[in-house]
């Protein structure tokens, strides 16, 4: 199936194109907005991404797989990344991701059964002074505890029902100040 | 003695909305890109060597310095990239300047603009900060709207643009070269120096990269003059100058990130700012600037009998009590790094530590070279090893003999980042090593 941008989005590239002076330099801010709108880099985005920017497809494929935060496959509604470095390490970071694979029924790495959390291991996510952290979607939480879990998950369920984009994504229109 | 508290680069944390364009006018903003405005390039960059500005992100190479190195080259732009990918573990001070004071990192570009005779700024920004993201995105709408930058600069005929661009989620990316690959929308692999960026950068042409602190810190080096800019640190002498954003956390009982003067010591940083070890318990070691930083410990006494060396004030004294410089800890024989400490007490596995750390580089290697894509993950699987009890005698060899082969053996320096870190957690704490091999047993977990 064929991939296009919505015209919002469409809109937010064009205003950024002519301040690269390559195309081709827009292809990380391209693959955030796709992701934004489809949920994660599908063989359709990349080809898009592709033909919109005049580079290959082999090219924007190497990209994806380069980033982490790109994502490969479908994700869940909700992504929640368990920062586990040193300094949150540190602090209990094994225990906070101990807790989320209970809560969420899946283990790191993997998608909840019913589509609604997709559970991943980050590295030191610029958050080491208020470890242990997650990053949940667009937003990070910090000086975690296990029984402050439960109400950060409701949380996130809450924003998913109103947000407009599929998946976390930090070009975008959520960037925008829109929701 | 408790550490003088500095609010220089701080100064707007904890303003209310301290991130909007009304709240940097109140006090003081943009008032520094008025003066130079009024100056020729020469003379800001005249101030900007003066201050002594050690680049804040990890390498301590002058600023002014690296600024006369721009190498116009006719029929290209020149171009900034800031970098604002911070990704170095334990380091986490930032962002902290995007968050909450987004328009003193606009100024800051805007002024070395100037300086440098660019047209366009890209700032570089770690795709996971989506906060600092839309901080930027937001102070450079506003300084837009308010004529600071676009067609002209305030009504001087210099277009000038500061383009925020998300990154996706690579730590290799705040390697220069490899941010600059990346900016041009490939895969974030660095490249061979020489040419340096400074000849040719992003899109083959001149590019200044500076971390974003060094950046935020010009509207006060103009502000005060840079001779007196540099004089607010302690290593003056040393031509290291000025404030600078310190972070600690870990094992204390106040992890943050605190502005302190150049040279502050760690053991400043642990006490006075970090209020000290949890639970009252003793440090075992210190990360000191950042995970590629090898650790020191409080027992460790400085060896400089030479009148000569750098280290010969403290001769005798702690490595705790050395002030936190670009040459006072190379001659340590660590790195000030970011000056981003992650503290360990007593009760820490080394040998766990050590696994963390190189699980990180094992990830993060970009697998162009080697010896670092095969190297990280050997060591890392091999600390695993030992932290599970499962290492022989003839590990302990074969880990040191991989962290010596990647060391000077890559395209950049994340290899020797890695390596470091491990040969010196070796040098200090073999004992836990031996220790795991002949009891047998996995090592306690980090906590
Ligand atoms: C593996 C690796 C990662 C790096 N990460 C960063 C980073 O996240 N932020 C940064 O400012 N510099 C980072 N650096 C240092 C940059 O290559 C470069 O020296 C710096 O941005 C120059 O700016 P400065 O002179 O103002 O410090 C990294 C270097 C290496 C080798
Ligand atoms: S170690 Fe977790 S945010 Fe840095």
């Amino acid at each position: 199936m064929a991939f296009e941008l919505t015209a919002e989005r469409r809109a937010i590239l064009d205003e950024l194109l002519p301040r690269y002076p390559t195309r081709k330099a827009l292809t990380l801010p391209l693959l955030h907005l796709c992701q934004e709108q489809e949920g994660w880099c599908s063989p359709a985005v990349v080809d898009y991404v592709a033909s919109t920017l005049g580079v290959s497809t082999a090219e924007v494929q190497g990209v994806v797989t380069f980033y982490t935060l790109y994502q490969q496959k479908k994700v869940g509604r909700n992504v929640v990344w368990v920062c586990r470095t040193l300094s949150c390490e540190l602090r209990g970071a094994k225990g906070i991701q101990e807790a989320l694979e209970k809560k969420l029924g899946c283990h790191a790495g993997e998608t909840s059964k019913d589509g609604e959390w997709t559970l991943l291991k980050a590295e030191c996510l610029a958050a080491c002074g208020q470890g242990p952290m997650v990053q949940l979607n667009d937003e990070y939480h910090e000086d975690l505890t296990v029984e402050g879990l439960d109400a950060l998950l409701e949380g996130a369920k809450k924003r998913a029902d109103e947000r407009k984009a599929v998946t976390f994504s930090p070009v975008g229109l959520a960037p925008r100040g829109e929701k | 003695m408790a550490v003088e508290r500095v609010r220089i680069l701080t100064k707007n944390y904890g303003t209310p909305e301290s991130w909007t364009l009304a709240a940097y006018l109140k006090s003081g903003g943009y008032q520094s890109l008025r003066r130079a405005l009024e100056m020729e390039p020469a003379k800001i960059l005249e101030e900007v060597k003066a201050a002594n500005l050690r680049g804040r992100g990890g390498a301590g190479f002058p600023m002014g310095m690296k600024w006369s190195f721009l190498k116009p080259n006719p029929g290209k732009p020149n171009y900034i990239a800031v970098n604002a990918d911070e990704g170095e573990p334990g380091t986490f001070k930032d962002r902290t300047l995007m968050e909450l004071d987004p328009h003193r990192c606009v100024e800051g570009f805007l002024i070395a603009a100037l300086a440098l005779n660019v047209h366009t700024v890209f700032c570089y920004i770690r795709g996971e900060l989506v906060l600092s993201i839309r901080r930027m995105q937001q102070a450079v709408r506003e300084a837009r709207e308010a004529g600071y930058l676009g067609s002209r600069v305030l009504g001087k005929d210099f277009p000038l643009d500061v383009v925020i661009h998300a990154g996706a989620g690579a730590y290799i990316c705040g390697e220069e070269t490899a941010l600059l690959n990346s900016l041009e929308g490939a895969r974030g692999e660095p490249r061979l120096k020489p040419p340096f960026p400074a000849v040719v950068g992003a899109f083959g042409a001149p590019t200044i990269v500076n971390n974003l602190e060094s950046l935020a810190a010009v509207p006060t080096i103009l502000e005060l003059g840079g001779e007196n800019f540099s004089k607010l640190g302690r290593l003056h002498h040393l031509k290291d100058g000025g404030v600078r954003l310190y972070g600690v956390s870990g094992h204390v009982n106040k992890p943050g990130v605190y502005e302190g003067p150049v040279g502050l010591t760690l053991r400043e940083l642990i006490e006075d700012l970090g209020g000290g070890v949890r639970g009252g318990r003793k440090v075992k070691c210190v990360v000191p600037g950042g995970s590629s930083t090898p650790v020191l410990r409080e027992e460790d006494l400085v060896h400089a009998p030479d009148p000569k060396s750098v280290l010969h004030a403290w001769h005798g004294k702690s490595h705790f009590d050395v002030p936190m410089g670009v040459d006072t800890f190379r001659a340590l024989g660590t790195m000030l790094g970011t000056c981003c400490a992650i503290v360990m007490d007593d009760q820490t596995s080394m040998v766990r530590a050590a696994e963390n750390l190189m699980m990180f580089y094992a990830h993060e290697s970009c697998g162009q070279c080697t010896p670092c894509r095969e190297g990280c993950a050997w060591m890392a699987r091999l600390c695993r090893k030992f932290a599970r009890g499962e290492a022989t005698e003839r590990d302990l060899d074969t880990l040191t003999d991989v962290a010596n082969n990647i060391m000077g053996n890559t395209i950049c320096a994340l290899g020797d980042g890695a390596a470091m870190p491990m040969l010196g957690i070796l040098k200090l704490f073999r004992n836990e090593f031996e220790e795991a091999v002949r009891t047998k047993k996995p090592a306690p977990e980090l906590r």
